[in-house]
């Protein structure tokens, strides 16, 4: 089988350049991720006080010790809901991601109660909607430890009131999947955050601190008049003995998150989950890995999309023994098509050398077709400008066989991976599985680029369309104005294409190191595999709260 | 020959059972345990080819019941009961008893028995047989002023002890005159409680002796050897600790004229059978008789491996009738032997005797090594015993190649459950006067003058038990997940995970936090300390780390997810409970004060007072509904502070009963 050699020079001087540049982008990701870290601590007085174990911890303590753990949406909010790069504050107020818990592998959701105690940020039900989708679509278990002051009053919409509403939709759609939904209280779910436990399967209630009420204390007051105590009125001892809320009575968080572990082990979710599939599969030790050092991705790759290079050098540093077969390799040659393994999972996976052609786009098609068939999930790694424009390439029927890939992108429906390596420009990013192609997983690295097309581009269509506007009224077209327009095109466009931006925007599910790409793929792989094989017990209406 | 022994009963529990079958199986013997009922699953049971349940726990309702031997040995046909050590091997009239059942008692006849086993009579026989004694008074008049007056012909420092004593009961060191009165008086008592006989001798104290005994052998024919000496001079309280043969300062002519000693003390009483001389050793060379164990005893491996003899194969034979077959020059002694006592007690707690389970038990093993052991993984040790769990000896052919074998073992040797005296014995053989053979009867107490103490776990131990306990968690984890890579262990996109651990170490918390680093290596955080540590290898009981720069072998066990028992290389086995997991979730969740009524019913009685301390889980109250009855329980320990319903008051569901305030843990 074809091992891939690589051509790049290790330690020359591009390669350094590359590297510097790129290890930049992720110290700038990290740096982002450990602002909301760092915001959240600047509670940790309060939570010591109260005998609480602040978000961060709570997550450490759920999952089972060195597993692995993918954070999700980790930048969601940022640039979003404050505009500022300097102080907008990402995750949502949310700690979100895959992992382990008691050994199954979950969706967790962890408010983080330590930023403006849990209250929802404008982003914060969206986000919540898109990692309940991912749970029912993978078939994931989900944990939530709840901690929220919730909506905050003084800002909310109306959008986030209905899109509140999804969210408790999607816990009663959970239940009656056959998706049980475990809620630790560790703190305040009130008003529709009460509909948080309301609609989770199983709930464990902490002592002195969780409570939850369709209104709190000063609303009740607002509404009714009566003077209501908070413990009364929706605490956890309240809940657990008079009202039935709460199914477990925890003494602290220590113990909520203990039983939360519990409950998942009693589940014995694991035994009836296709697990016989799994242990006749390949998933498992050993795998080849790959001839080439994952750390090298940053020095091959240059973070700039508009340098050229090779999408098999990258594949060499992510694939099973670097060992790929290319599909058609001399027809379409700038759209790569090649079969390889990540972690003993075989996989068919496009990468770009340059723009679609007709002749990429058909062989692109086919093979999609051909993988949907065979059921091998597909890997896009976006590094794509667009399809080809002009007029030989309309004539060559551009747009029909750019539709047959995108069609095929669209219906097939084998786990469908995106990861943005580079750019990812208008249709180019629908016929590579962009976000609106709902693949299981989007990632980006943090130097992807995606919009509609490059800001200079887009400043100078602008120009030419002026400049012919001004042509056809025999004007001369003001060129210090176009001048202006296009650095303001381009300034717009630069803001949004960055990858930091979309993943505000929840338009990617997390930004990543580079260096962690065979991983990250190989993760969510095995999450869409062990999702498909499960088979759930749905029942009609979700299990009804007694 | 009519006195063949086709089935021998062992009349006793433990290692020296097992011991004793394991021969026989070797002669083609078919053996019998007998058992009380804590028993019932104890290697001996396990061991035999039948076994008979004669009785419950106590001794005294079981293994100290002649009757029920007896009876034992007549259903099992068996034509010959070996005693083993203590219990009733040195019962004279349960040899009689034997003897009259017509079934061989393997061991020595009536007469020597009683003989020796009274220090008194003992004394005055060997003086007669002219056996080096220590001078003193071992006569009938037990006044208090023939005992004053005997005293001062003595001379001070003088032992008072009980005739009839063994294990350091009943005996007192005098230093003057003044002492004396109160110091007969205390013997006497003792002596009269735990012998029944308050007969006291007198014998000078030789000070800092080493306690050298003389193993000797002899059979129905008049033919007596001694088999060389063992030396049992570190002791704890006049309780063997460590004994070794040969003895560090034994000469020929020392051991001649000991052995020579000995064998006219066995001699003089018809001795058949396996017996030991035990002889004060005084720094000139002189020696004293102490007394005459007529059995075998715990440390006769030792003997058995520096002469290449099987004891109770020689004990057997002679209870046969069979000629001993050995001349005194076929005997010679080769190379070193050292035997430990593994015994569950806590040397940290002035040697409490501990009980509990035997969660896992690994001995040791290698050149050089046997280990006689009484106990099984999954067993228990119970409080009915004597808590000696195995012994470990080791042969080599000098001294030090003993004692550094015997070190390795005990280092390899793990036991987790019940607390032994490992880490002692250890820190015992790593003495440099113990390492130069000088120990005397004084060596432990002047060693540890202020009692014994192991080191409490350091950072270093610390961050290796949450180490293993954060590998152990990944490892349960992993056997569950559907699918898993090694390159995705320890792995998190965000590289940000650290898993908590709190640990408290003589009421002190300790807050560690282990991250994974790369690859095999993780650092350990405790408080401003980073700990690193590279795991080389891991399994279910044991790991190799690299520590702090050094490699160490680390054994572990762990009873549930939140606790664990390590050692770290020769160090002590310490045991940590993880409280990051939340105190409750550790101990389930700790019941209310509050007692309350479950259902409407009627209280048919309230089995306490307001005042009272109760346990948990101790019934305090009686109700009853729908015709049954409900034991309301205290849901904590504590004491009764209010009682808040009586007899035949009706109560309706959730009503209090009474209260109890907790009590502080």
């Amino acid at each position: 089988m074809p091992v891939f050699t690589s051509r790049v020079p290790v330690k020359s001087d591009t390669y350094e350049k590359n590297r510097q540049a790129m290890l930049a982008l992720v110290n700038e990701l990290r740096a982002l991720e450990q602002r909301a870290v760092d915001a959240s601590n600047k509670r940790l007085p309060v939570f010591e006080k109260r005998g609480q174990i602040p978000p961060h911890e709570r997550v450490a303590r759920l999952l089972d010790p060195g597993m692995p753990f993918l954070r999700l949406h980790t930048l969601s909010n940022y640039l979003y809901e404050d505009e500022n790069p300097e102080t907008s504050i990402p995750g949502a107020s949310m700690i979100l991601g895959i992992g382990y818990v008691s050994g199954v592998r979950c969706m967790v959701w962890v408010d983080d109660s330590g930023i403006r105690a849990g209250a929802y940020s404008k982003n914060t039900v969206a986000t919540a909607q898109s990692i309940q989708a991912m749970a029912m679509r993978q078939n994931l278990p989900l944990v939530h430890l709840v901690e929220s002051a919730g909506a905050n009053l003084m800002d909310f919409t109306v959008e986030n009131w209905i899109g509140a509403g999804a969210m408790f939709r999607n816990l009663a759609w959970s239940s009656a999947k056959g998706l049980p939904v475990i809620t630790v209280l560790h703190g305040p779910s009130t008003a529709g955050g009460a509909y948080m436990p309301g609609l989770s399967d199983y709930v464990i209630g902490v002592k002195n601190n969780g409570m939850a009420a369709l209104a709190g204390a000063a609303l009740v007051k607002a509404a009714t008049g009566e003077i209501a105590d908070e413990r009364e009125l929706g605490g956890s001892e309240m809940h657990a003995s008079v009202s039935g809320l709460v199914e477990y009575l925890a003494e602290d968080d220590a113990h909520g998150i203990v039983l939360a572990r519990d409950v998942m082990a009693r589940l014995d979710w694991n035994a009836k989950s296709g697990s016989e599939y799994f242990e006749k599969s390949k998933y498992s030790d050993p795998v080849e890995m790959p001839r080439y050092d994952a750390d090298e991705l940053c020095g091959v790759v240059p973070v700039d999309y508009r340098v050229a290079y090779d999408v098999h050098e990258l594949l060499a540093r992510v694939v099973d023994g670097s060992d790929m077969e290319d599909f058609k390799p001399g027809f379409g040659a700038s759209t790569v098509c090649t079969h390889a393994s990540i972690m003993g999972i075989k996989v068919g996976i496009l990468g770009n050398n340059g723009p679609i052609d007709p002749a990429g786009a058909n062989k692109a098609a086919q093979f999609i077709q051909l993988c949907d068939q065979a059921q091998l999930p597909l890997v896009f790694l976006n590094n794509i400008t667009g399809f080809m424009v002009g007029t030989e390439y309309e004539q060559a029927g551009m747009i029909k066989h750019g539709s047959k890939m995108v069609q095929a992108v669209a219906n097939a429906r084998v786990p469908k991976i995106t990861l943005y390596v580079g750019a990812s420009y208008g249709a180019g990013n629908y016929g590579m599985c962009g976000f609106a192609y709902e693949p299981d997983f989007l990632f980006a690295w943090p130097n992807a680029s995606s919009h509609v097309m490059g800001g200079e581009q887009a400043a100078r269509t602008m120009s030419q369309v002026a400049e012919v506007q001004a042509q056809r009224k025999g004007e001369e077209p003001d060129r210090d104005a176009l001048a202006e327009q296009e650095a303001r095109i381009i300034a717009h466009f630069e803001k949004q294409e960055s990858a930091f931006y979309s993943a505000g925007r929840n338009l990617s599910h997390s930004v990543i190191d580079p260096r962690d790409t065979r991983k990250v793929i190989g993760f969510v792989l095995q999450t869409c595999l062990e999702g498909r094989q499960r088979e759930l017990q749905p029942n009609s209406f979700g299990v009804g709260r007694m | 020959m009519s006195n063949t022994i086709e089935t021998l009963l062992v009349a006793n529990r433990g290692e020296i059972a097992v011991r004793v079958m394991q021969t026989c199986r070797d002669l083609g013997i078919r053996t019998v345990a007998v058992y009380s009922d804590v028993d019932a699953a104890a290697p001996h049971v396990q061991m035999a080819d039948e076994a008979i349940c004669i009785g419950r726990g106590p001794v005294g309702e079981s293994y100290l019941l002649p009757e029920k031997i007896l009876e034992a040995a007549a259903s099992s046909g068996a034509d010959a009961i070996h005693p083993g050590y203590g219990f009733l091997s040195e019962n004279a009239d349960f040899a009689d008893a034997c003897d009259k059942a017509g079934i061989i008692f393997v061991g020595p006849p009536r007469r020597a028995i009683e003989v020796m086993g009274d220090k008194a009579v003992s004394k005055r026989a060997m003086i007669e047989a002219g056996v080096p004694c220590i001078p003193g008074y071992q006569g009938e008049d037990q006044s208090d002023a023939t005992l004053i007056a005997e005293s001062e012909a003595v001379g001070f420092p003088l032992m008072v002890k009980a005739a009839a004593g063994g294990g350091g009961r009943g005996m007192r060191l005098v230093h003057d005159a003044a002492q004396l009165p109160e110091a007969i008086a205390l013997a006497r008592s003792e002596a009269e409680n735990a012998f029944g006989n308050g007969e006291l001798i007198i014998e000078r104290a030789v000070l800092e002796p080493r306690h050298v005994e003389i193993q000797v052998f002899a059979d129905q024919h008049g033919q007596v050897v001694h088999l060389g000496e063992r030396d049992c001079s570190v002791q704890r309280r006049h309780q063997k600790v460590v004994e070794e043969s040969p003895c560090p300062v034994m000469t020929e002519a020392l051991r001649e004229r000991m052995g020579q000693a000995a064998i006219e003390a066995a001699r003089a009483v018809d001795y058949v059978g396996a017996g030991t001389v035990e002889f004060l050793l005084d720094t000139s060379g002189e020696f004293f008789f102490l007394e005459m164990n007529t059995r075998l005893q715990v440390e006769h491996p030792v003997t058995e491996l520096v002469t290449g003899l099987d004891l109770v194969a020689l004990q057997i034979a002679a209870a046969q009738g069979e000629p001993l077959g050995l001349d005194q020059s076929d005997i010679s002694l080769s190379g070193h032997a050292m035997e430990v006592r593994l015994y569950a007690e806590d040397p940290n707690a002035d040697f409490m005797p501990a009980t509990g389970p035997v969660w896992q038990w690994l001995p040791p093993c290698g050149e050089g090594v046997r280990v006689d052991a009484g106990i099984s993984t999954g067993g228990e040790v119970s409080p009915f015993y004597d808590p000696m769990l195995a012994k470990i000896i080791a042969y080599g052919s000098n001294r030090e190649q003993a004692r550094r074998r015997l070190l390795r073992a005990l280092q390899d040797m793990a036991l987790f459950g019940t607390t032994t005296n490992r880490d002692f014995l250890i820190d015992v053989l790593e003495q440099p006067g113990f390492v130069a053979g000088k120990a005397t009867t004084a060596f432990i107490g002047e060693t540890w003058p202020e009692g014994y103490c192991s080191d409490l776990p350091g950072s270093s131990e610390l961050a290796a038990a949450a180490l293993v306990q954060f590998l152990q968690a990944r490892a349960t984890a992993r056997q569950s997940a559907l699918s898993s890579n090694n390159e995705l262990l320890n792995w998190s996109s965000t590289n940000d995970l650290e898993s908590a651990y709190r640990y408290i170490v003589s009421e002190e918390p300790f807050d560690l936090h282990v991250s994974p680093t790369s690859g095999q290596d993780y650092t350990v955080r405790l408080g401003d300390e980073a700990i690193h540590c590279r795991v080389l290898a891991f399994n279910d009981a044991s790991a190799k780390i690299r520590l702090q720069g050094r490699t160490e072998q680390l054994r572990f066990y762990a009873p549930d997810a939140f606790s664990l028992h390590l050692s770290v290389g020769s160090g002590p086995v310490f045991s940590v409970t993880n409280l990051a997991a939340g105190e409750a979730g550790v101990a389930g969740v700790a019941g209310d004060g509050a007692v309350l009524a479950p259902m409407h019913g009627v209280v048919l009685s309230v089995e306490v007072e307001e005042g009272d301390s109760v346990s948990a889980g101790q019934t305090v109250a009686v109700m009853e509904a729908m015709k049954m009855q409900h034991a309301l329980e205290a849901g904590t320990a504590g004491v009764v502070t209010r009682i808040a319903a009586g007899e035949g008051d009706q109560l309706a569901a959730d009503q209090l009963v009474l209260e109890i305030e907790a009590a502080e843990s």
